[in-house]
Order: C-alpha cells, then structure tokens, then sequence
C-alpha cells in the first residue's frame, strides 16, 4: 500500500473513532440535541399555521429549511470549529509531525463531520414525521432529490468552513461569523417565505448558499404543488446547482491554499502562545 | 574538536560524515529586526544524546523547531538525516519523532486507539533494518502505560501524558527523537521516571537524541553532549565531565575531626587527601570533596539572561577555562 492509501485509510478510521468518541459524550451529544429540540419545538407550534397563499402547515415547510440550515451549520461552522479547537490544543501539529498526517488529518474531519451532519438531519427528520403532515418521504423522488442535494451541500460548505477555521485563530472571533449567518438566517426563508421581502434584499439572500440549501430541501420534501409559493414559482434546481456549485469550486479553490499556509506557519511556539491567551481568558 | 565555541571564533570545516544525524551550521534566525540566532554550530552522531541547555529566552526552541522542519531559518545550512528540513518530505519525516512542550490534543480517545491510529501511519515507510510501527503493546510496557492503554487520554495525569507523547513520539521507531523541555511541571518522582524512560530508549536502538532543558542537572543526567545556548550563541559544548572540569578551578575538601568540622579549598584535591589521611588517619569523618561546580557558572550565565545585566561575569568563566 502507498503511504498515500495508507493515510487515506487511516484518515476514514480516524473519522470513525471520533465520531464514536463525540456520541459518547455527554457535552457534545447536548450541542447537538438541544438546537434539535428547540428547532422541533418551535415547528410543533408553527404546524396549525399555514403557508401565506395555501393551506399547507407552516411547520412543515419549516422542516427542510432547518434541514438546509443544519447543512450549513454543520459543514461551515462545524468545520471551522474544530480547525479552530484542533489548533489550540495541538491535534493539528501533531498531524503535521507525523507522515502525511496533514492527509489523514483532513479526511478524518470530512467523515466526522459529514456524518454529524447526516446524522443531524436524521435527528431532526424523524421526530418531525410524528407530528408533521405533508412530507413526501415515500416518494422515491424524495430520495433522489435528497441524493443530490445533501452531498452538493456540503461540498459547498465545507470547504468555506476549512477557509473559515485557518484564517480565524482565536475562538473568540468565531461571532464574526457566526453573526452574520444570523442575519442570513432571517433573509433566506428558513422559517418564513421571503416573498414579501424587497427585491434587493432577496437579491442579497441568493448570493449566498443558505437560501439555497432551504430550497433544495424544500423541493425534496415538500409537495410538488408547493413550488408555486417560492421565489419564480418553481424549485430551481438549474439555479440551485448552479449557486452551491459555484460556491463549492470557490471553497475548493480557495481551501487548499489557505489549509496549507495555515498549516505550514503552525509551529510548537504558536500553539503554546495560544495556549497562554487561552488561559488568561480562563484566568 | 574545539569544546567551547567562542563568540567569533571559527568553526573548522568539518569532513562529511555518514554517521552525522544532525549537522548545523552557521544558523542564524532573525523575527523582524531581533536576532534570535546568532550563527549556532550544532553536530549529533548516531546514539548519542545532545541535550541543548539555556535559560528561557535562549534560542532552544527556535532551533529544535528549525531542525523539525516546523520553521525557515533566516541563513545558515542545516541537516536532519541528511536533508534540509526545508525540503523534507514525508519519508523523511517518517523517520524522526517529535515530542513538543505543551500538547493536550486528542483528550477524548483512548491510549491505545491513538497509539495504533498514529502508528498506522508508518508502516509504508517500514524497511527490512527497521519494522515500523512499533507494535502497540510493547510501546506500552516500554513507557509504563500497560494499565492505562484504555484510559481516555484527558484523564491521564500530568507525567502519565508526558509519556503518551514520548510513546507517540517513538511509536514511528525514529531514528532521531526531539524532545523539547520534556519534563517542565514534573515532580521529582515523575521526572525520575522519565529519565529512566530517556535511557531506555538510548539502550534499546541506537536512537539519537536531541533534547532541550533550561535545567543543568537534567542536562548532565540524560546527556552524552551538552551544548548551552545563550542569547542566541552557542557559549559552550562538551560532556557533562569536560564542561565541569572546565569551569572547576579549586576543589573544595570538608571533613570533621573529633567532632570539630573543617573546610579547605584546594587546586590538587589528591594530594592534599593524601597528606590529611596519612596525618590523621581514622580520625578523618564526613569525608567530602566537591568541585566548584558547573552549576555556580551555568547559574550566573541564567542570572544575566533573565535580569538582561551583562556583567560579562559567566561569560569570562567559559572564556577562562578555554584559555586554560
């Protein structure tokens, strides 16, 4: 086996292991229930009301948005997130003092956080299902939609996230990201269509991939009928492809590049000065 | 070959040598307008353990950082393993190891699942002298982890974690291993253990070590060479012994005699015995003789750096005995 496949292989383990490590912990297992449940929650209490122009609940038009929206926290923030943590307490160098470990590094965290993410929808999708009329999860169409969408969305987000998590160094800064996500949030038809939004704002919110990503979803899920009520009075999927592709070829571009300048000025000395902030802020 | 390097003076040119693990020269660093390195010489042999002793701030890390391949120099030409880590690739990385100050990544696996994973990733750069990785239940034993080998790793203690590192450190089987300040916050006990471990590991294979310390005794327990690293230079170089006969000028002879205690400073330490034992004998307790020590000359060398007074005071001491 060449030392490539070998880290590939171990990258795939890795992944693994860390998955199993993060599911067996009581701290990470409430980061990704508690969200779950809020979001479930607040749709429970949408169902009885109706999306503007149909009779069809609100709730469970809410449903594949958050899917769409747990696309990009998961494969955006998550990403950078551990990038960040990976970087203060060593793991990153620890990758680079080891052949190609930078590599098995790498595909570890795609696979753990690609499968946090599945999982993520999971968790959020089959409770819904218990109090939700109108997903058309018996149509295999459903599933094919799904089998595009899901995976172009995180290679969307992913790499964006990689970017993310090397520029960012100190975790504190995470809110200059985290923040304007926010504000996306409202502008992309997460939890309300944008209808009746101003056409420049609806503009703006098609720029970026989290209207997207609500979209794709909705069109998997929701009743073909439905598409009348979105923007254009379709699914656009053309466009869809086109706007996550479009930003899946810039993070890859970008992501390399910007990976491995980070990893090449990570050094002992660097991460115990972070080490030292770190502890001031505890401190 | 000259023991103590003085500022400016010439290193000779050096022939090439197959068993040079490590051959510096000339490295210079430089962070904005601040020189970090002045021009450090530094050779280590195959097996042989050079410990780079300084006070805080003297340049250790920097340079073992250089030699890792974590950091440019700014001038100077290096070989790890006959490469310049500038230019090192993964086979090359496959054979040293890296133990670094402060690391507490992976808390959530367990020893052994870290040990394995890691060590996975040197068994395509495995030869017939050299069957890597080192298989995961020998490491163990070999660091005194056997009993933890499922511990989560955050629960480790302070010197239990150390060892982990140097076991990740090793688990490639290198043939050169960078320890940098290994046991800053150990207790006695801990540290003794280490430095158990350290000469284990130079019996076992014919691994050369390279290990920075700002701590004299450490130095002069692990080490075959101990190089001191002082604002930037290279200040003096040699075993343990050499460098203490170096420094010690008189010996210092303390006894007591009929209950009555008595000190006596001596340059032939042997002959003055000799005549104190002829003349009295049994009589003679408590018998001690102590070289000034290296110590006292290391100490006044950290006592500048760190209060950044340049009395020239530790400086003459090395310069002193070079001339000597």
């Amino acid at each position: 086996m060449t030392p490539t496949t070998t880290a590939l292989r171990a990258g795939l383990r890795r992944g693994l292991i860390e998955l199993r490590a993060t599911f067996t912990n009581g701290q990470d297992l409430w980061n990704y229930f508690f969200p779950t449940a809020v979001l479930l929650v607040a749709m429970f209490f949408m169902r009885g009301s109706t999306v503007p122009g149909t009779d069809f609940s609100l709730g469970a038009r809410t449903l594949p948005s958050a899917l769409g929206m747990g696309l990009l926290f998961g494969g955006l923030l998550g990403l950078a997130q551990q990038l960040i943590v990976d970087r203060e307490d060593g793991t990153l160098l620890r990758a680079k003092a080891i052949p190609n470990g930078m590599l098995g590094y790498l595909v570890g965290k795609l696979v753990l956080i690609s499968a946090i993410s599945l999982i993520g929808v999971v968790i959020q999708l089959v409770p819904g299902l218990f109090f939700l009329d109108g997903l058309r999860l018996g149509d295999p169409g459903a599933w094919l939609t799904l089998a595009w969408v899901v995976p172009l969305g995180l290679v969307a987000t992913l790499p964006l996230g990689a970017v993310i998590g090397s520029v960012i160094e100190n975790p504190r800064n995470m809110g200059l990201v985290v923040l304007p996500i926010f504000g996306l949030i409202a502008l992309s038809g997460i939890f309300y269509p944008i209808n009746g939004l101003p056409g420049w704002l609806q503009g703006v919110a098609q720029v970026f991939p989290l209207y997207w990503l609500g979209l794709g979803m909705r069109s998997a899920l929701l009743p073909a009928d439905l598409a009348a009520v979105e923007l254009g009075g379709s699914w656009r999927h053309l466009e869809t492809l086109g706007v996550l592709g479009a930003w899946a070829v810039l993070g890859l571009v970008l992501a390399p590049v910007v990976l491995r300048r980070m990893a090449r000025r990570e050094s002992g000395s660097r991460v115990a000065a972070r080490r030292e902030r770190a502890m001031q802020r505890v401190g | 070959m000259t023991a103590v390097e003085l500022p400016g003076a010439v290193a000779a040119p050096r022939p090439p040598d197959e068993d040079l693990v490590l051959d510096v020269r000339d490295l210079r660093m430089r962070y904005g307008a601040v020189d970090v390195l002045h021009g450090v010489d530094l050779t280590a042999r195959r097996g042989e353990v050079v410990a780079l002793l300084g006070p805080n701030g003297a340049g250790k890390t920097t340079t073992i950082e250089i030699l890792e391949g974590f950091r440019l120099p700014s001038a100077g030409t290096v070989r790890v393993l006959g490469v310049d880590p500038a230019h090192g690739d993964e086979r090359w990385r496959a054979r040293f190891g890296v133990v670094l100050q402060s690391w507490r990544d992976h808390g959530k696996w367990r020893v052994r699942e870290l040990l394995s994973h890691l060590g996975d990733f040197y068994a395509p750069y495995a030869t017939d002298r050299t069957p890597r990785p080192w298989p995961v239940d020998d490491l163990l034993a070999t660091v005194g982890l056997t009993g933890h080998a499922d511990t989560r790793v955050a629960r480790l203690s302070g010197g239990q974690r150390r060892r982990l590192d140097v076991a990740v450190g090793i688990v490639g089987r290198p043939e050169l291993l960078f320890l940098d300040e290994p046991t800053v916050g150990f207790d006695p006990a801990a540290r003794r253990e280490f430095h158990e471990l350290v000469h284990r590991l130079t019996d076992l294979d014919e691994t050369t070590i390279v290990l920075t310390t700002h701590d004299l005794a450490e130095a002069e327990k692990l080490a075959d060479r101990i190089l001191i690293l002082a604002g930037g230079r290279i200040v003096a170089e040699g075993s343990p012994d050499q460098l203490a006969r170096r420094v010690a000028s008189d010996a210092e002879v303390r006894w007591t005699r009929d209950g009555e205690r008595y000190v006596h400073a001596t340059a032939d330490a042997t002959a003055f015995l000799r005549d104190l034992l002829r003349e009295h004998g049994d009589r003679v307790r408590e018998l001690e003789v102590r070289r000034a020590s290296l110590e006292d000359a290391y100490l006044a060398l950290v006592h500048e750096e760190e209060t950044g007074i340049r009395t020239g005071r530790a400086e003459r001491v090395w310069q002193q005995e070079a001339t000597r």
